[in-house]
């Protein structure tokens, strides 16, 4: 069992990361792409025993600052 | 009078902070992030580096070591307590002060020599200094760029909770002098009670003549003053 939690920073916050990304895409000759926002993919291995609302407990203290960052949890089953 | 310099694994400014300390006069020990107990100290100091390789963000696994429960405590109870650049974004993600410290805007590392103006004396880490005075500290960061939503901001500044900005050599606050992108030019704030301090310049590296300046120990002074008056009472 596997869960994915998916870390973005927030809208209102400055993502210098992503501003830097879209300008090597710029270089890169793809013109087309207005704008990037780089966050973080993380993958956890689950035993089962787990609740959803300890996971969410985890993205939201641990994983994620939710000062700057919005997070998605998804479980697979 | 007795200090504590937190040892993190990756902290790597805690010999700067003892050293300090110690030409002070202060009894200062190390203490390790696994310890529990803050108890016979009177300040506290988080120092600069980086703690468990700033992985997932800087300061978020830090927060959650077994010396944390105690630190949070003592603040609570009063006791002072200072946290230098990666100690600064520590105690922001423990809670202890509001808003989060984000990659420079210009992505970055900035270490350099620059300087900070005194916005607030009304607290213990200031209060030898003039507001408006000018230090010249160095900073060492590839994240420092202070970051709070619009309400937060504007309880720091209605507070006079905002310590020190980045200015100019002439005391301006002005873009251009901020080194990291931080709202308003953000350098340090304290929290509601003015017991907790967090910055990203280092006054540790400013305090001996032989590193390029002095302006660091206006600080730590401060700190000595406020414990001595606090110990004679």
């Amino acid at each position: 069992m596997k869960a994915q939690v998916i870390v973005m920073p927030k809208k209102t916050v400055l993502d210098p990361q992503g501003v830097a990304v879209r300008d090597a895409i710029h270089h890169h000759g793809v013109p087309a792409v207005k704008a990037v926002r780089v966050g973080k993919f993380i993958e956890l291995e689950l035993d089962g025993t787990q609740t959803e609302a300890q996971l969410h407990e985890v993205c939201r203290d641990l994983l994620s600052n939710p000062v700057i960052e919005d997070y998605e949890l998804r479980i697979e089953a | 009078m007795k200090a504590a310099v937190i040892r993190f694994p990756g902290s790597n400014c805690d010999q700067d902070c003892v050293l300090a300390l110690r030409d002070f006069g202060v009894e200062t020990d190390f203490v390790w992030h696994k310890d529990e107990s803050v108890a016979g100290y009177d300040i506290i100091a988080l120092p600069g580096g980086f703690s468990y390789g700033d992985y997932l963000r800087c300061g978020a696994i830090a927060r959650f070591s077994p010396i944390m429960p105690a630190i949070k405590q003592a603040a609570a109870a009063g006791t002072l307590v200072l946290g230098i650049c990666n100690g600064f974004q520590i105690l922001c993600e423990a809670g202890l002060l509001p808003g989060a410290l984000i990659r420079n805007r210009d992505l970055h590392f900035r270490c350099e020599h620059l300087h900070v103006r005194v916005e607030n004396v009304a607290n213990p880490f200031l209060h030898t200094a003039k507001t408006g005075e000018l230090l010249r500290i160095p900073i060492a960061h590839g994240e420092g760029s202070y970051t709070a939503d619009a309400a937060t901001l504007a309880e720091l500044n209605r507070t006079g909770r905002v310590l020190l900005r980045y200015a100019d050599s002439a005391g301006a606050a002005l873009d251009a002098a901020n080194p990291n992108g931080s709202a308003e030019n953000i350098a340090g704030i304290c929290n509601a009670a003015r017991n907790v301090f967090g910055l990203m310049p280092h006054p540790e590296r400013a305090c001996d003549p032989r590193l390029g300046s002095i302006d660091g120990r206006v600080i730590f002074e401060s700190i000595l003053s406020t414990l001595g008056a606090r110990l004679a009472a």
